[in-house]
Parts: structure tokens; sequence; C-alpha cells
């Protein structure tokens, strides 16, 4: 199961309400490091789904969320726990050092 | 040991893809070896441009990242294998020579190609690393879209800081370009493209000293002219580097030799490096045209010389 698209507006209710930690890939069509990333983001789904949400949210079309927390580079993944932000990769890095990056959110 | 590969090809740009392409079709069965982040994207800086227009063979020009893919799809139709991982540490004083992934696994190689490429070029100045990705930025087509109605600084001289300066101003209100000369390594029509665009100004002989930044994200930069001296802020949202390329040489731990700018060495018309067995092409060899169509030019060299020396080995 690929990494499931969220908008500004499913925000509330898909991340901040989310029982399980959710991450979120940050992308955009234009951007290069972006779909390097997003194949490893739908593996992540597929093999961790169980323990982490993975969403996936384009910055063209929605802009607002990116604003909000104030994305600057894309790729950016965020891990939300409980409504807040628990923690941020910026740029594109390969599946090992994400799973490391994301040890906590999979163990 | 695990069996040795008959060619490893360490990068995915341009050369690595051209390379692979051709040892593929040479029934090599060559192992890519993609990178992830040291040597910057998957797939090379062509990843991170949109229209290439100068790439022969599409008339209307085509975009960067699938301009790659293409590429890396014909290498595969061949046989090449990929591996998307960095490589992390090289031992090239035996053959088989040894390559160690940052997931832990050994690979064996007869041949080696070097295809590394080059990475942007930082400035080493207090703020720069923590503002990484909160401001600074060294792709302007990745990272402009976050700076709409924004002030951002484009810190260089040449071709790449004019066009980057030039393709903010679609989203910037406002574009300085900082440099530390009064004249441009940039040709005349890009320096003259940039001075007619009325959003960009232009801040000269002055150096970044420093990256200012509040709440975790840039807020101005303090430069200092190169020519009295003196020291003052200037307020910004963003800063975009382009200021050259550093070879990715790191890996080999002095063992290929390299040019005074840190180049690896070949003994044109070929590409051997001065290790036997070990070849070189695209960006990390070349500070003269580093364009897409000579690194794969090079690649294709690479891995014609791995083919033929291959043939002359008895083992």
């Amino acid at each position: 199961m690929p990494a499931t698209p969220v908008t500004d507006a499913q925000w509330p209710t898909e991340v901040l309400e989310s029982d399980l930690p959710v991450l979120i890939d940050f992308w955009a069509e234009w951007c290069g490091p972006c779909r390097m990333v997003s194949p490893i983001v739908d593996q992540l789904a597929d093999e961790h789904g169980a323990k982490l949400r993975v969403l996936k949210l384009n910055v063209d079309e929605n802009p607002a969320t990116a604003r909000d927390y104030g994305i600057m580079s894309i790729p950016t993944l965020l891990v939300m726990k409980g409504g807040q932000e628990a923690k941020r990769i910026v740029g594109a890095k390969g599946k090992a050092q994400l799973e490391a990056d994301l040890d906590a959110f999979l163990a | 040991m695990t069996d040795a590969h008959d060619v490893i090809i360490l990068g995915s740009g341009p050369a690595g893809l051209t390379a692979a392409v051709y040892a593929a079709r040479a029934n090599l069965k060559p192992l890519v070896v993609e990178g992830v982040v040291e040597g910057g994207p998957t797939g090379g800086q062509l990843t991170l441009t949109t229209d290439v227009e100068n790439f022969p063979g599409f008339p209307e020009g085509i975009m960067g990242p699938e301009l790659i893919l293409n590429m890396r799809q014909q290498a595969e139709r061949f046989g090449t294998t990929f591996l998307t991982e960095d490589v992390t540490a090289t031992a090239l004083d035996a053959r088989p020579f040894r390559l160690s992934t940052a997931s832990g696994q050994d690979l064996h190689a007869r041949a080696l190609i070097v295809a590394t490429g080059a990475k942007p070029r930082r400035l080493d100045v207090p703020g720069e690393d923590a503002l990484w990705g909160s401001g600074v930025s060294a792709c302007a087509t990745c990272d402009g879209f976050f700076f709409r109605d924004k002030h951002v600084v484009v810190v260089g001289g040449g071709d790449s800081a004019m066009e980057e300066a030039t393709f903010l101003t679609k989203f910037a209100s406002r574009v300085t370009i900082v440099h530390r000369r009064e004249e441009f390594r940039a040709s005349a029509i890009m320096v003259e493209r940039a001075q007619r665009n009325d959003r960009i100004a232009f801040e000269l002989n002055a150096a970044v000293v420093e990256v200012l930044g509040a709440d975790g994200t840039v807020t101005g930069l303090l430069l200092e002219d190169t020519v009295t001296g003196e020291r003052r802020e200037l307020a910004c949202d963003g800063m975009f580097l382009a200021i050259g390329h550093i070879p990715n040489t790191s890996l080999f731990d002095g063992a290929l030799d390299t040019d005074g700018e840190g180049y690896l060495v070949v003994d044109e018309p070929s590409t051997r490096t001065n290790i036997e067995g070990v070849f070189a092409c695209g960006d990390v060899m070349d500070h003269t045209y580093r364009q897409a169509i000579t690194a794969a030019g090079t690649g294709c060299r690479a891995a014609i010389d791995a083919e033929r020396w291959l043939a002359d080995q008895d083992d």
C-alpha cells in the first residue's frame, strides 16, 4: 500500500487526531529529489504501516500546511505524534538511513 | 568471499548510467551503486534541474529528472542492476576491489568505474549548517517555491548564480546577488539578463561571513566588504548558494590521483586512473565542460576502456 495523499483540509482529522504516529512526505511534482524519496516512503508504508501511518502532502496543492510548519525545502519528512511534531528529516536519504532516523517510531 | 562483479559503477548521473548502458550491452552485468545522499541526490545534479534544452535528441527539451529516468530504464533493459545506497569505504590496493556500503554490504569488483560527480560547494560560515533546509539551499528549482514574495540572496558570480537569480524572481519579490568581486565569471549575456531584471539587485565586493537566523529560519546575512573590511547586515529570508562544485572523491581517501582542484586525473584520451582497473568519468574528472552530454560521453569511454581491460586479464 503506497503512502496515502493528504490535503490541508484533512490535516486535523488525518494527522492531528491520529492515534498512531504519522509520517508525512512533503513533496511536489517539480522536485527531483522528491521523486527519489517517494518510492522509499511507499516502501515504509508497506512495511511499517502497523506502527506508523504514512501520508504524502503535495505542497503545490496544499501550501497552507507547508507554510504553517515552516517547510522551506523539499523533500521534508515530518513525524507527528499526538498532534505534535516529533521528528523532521530534510533532504533526500536512502532507505537504510531513513529507517535509522525513524528507529524510535518503528520499534 | 562473495562473488566479484565484473564491473561496479559508482554514481547514477549521465556518466554512470551511460557507462551502465555500454557495459550491460557488452554483457558485463554491471552493478550501479546509485548513491543517495553523500555525493548528492540519486540520479545526480540533473535531477535538480528543470528543462534540459541542450541534450541532443530532444528537440523540444526534456525535464532533467525524466532524462535520467530514461537513461536508467535503458541501462536496466540490458541487464544492469542497481543498489540504492551510498558506498562508505573503498579498498583499491588489491584486486578485486572492495567496497562497503552504508547498510554494511561488502561488494567486490574486478573493474571499477567512478562516476561520483560533484556536489555544491558550501561557504563554511557560522549559521550555514544550522539553517540548511530552513532558508539555506543550493537548489533554487527545489526550494524557490517556498520564497514567494520574499527577499532572497544568491551567492556567486558565475552563470549558475545568474541563472538561479533569474529563476528565483518567478517567486521572490526581490533577489540580491552577493559576489566577492566586482567582475563576474558569468557570460556577458547572463549578467545582462540579470541586470535588466528589475527584481534583481547586486552587492559586489561582499563576502558572507555569517548566516543570521531566529526561530529556526534565516533573517539575514552578515556581509564583509572585501575591499574595506567593513561589516554590515543584509536582511533577507533565504540564501541560495551558487559558488561552484566540489568533486566527490573523499571516498577514495587519496588512493586516486587528483589535480590541484580535487578532480580525478585520468590518462587522456583514456579514462584510466592511476590504479589499474579503475576508470573515471563525468564531473568527478571534468573541470572544463561539466555538461550532461560530456558526462555521458566520458561514461561511454569508461565502459569501453573497462571492457577492453577486462578482456586482457587472464583470470
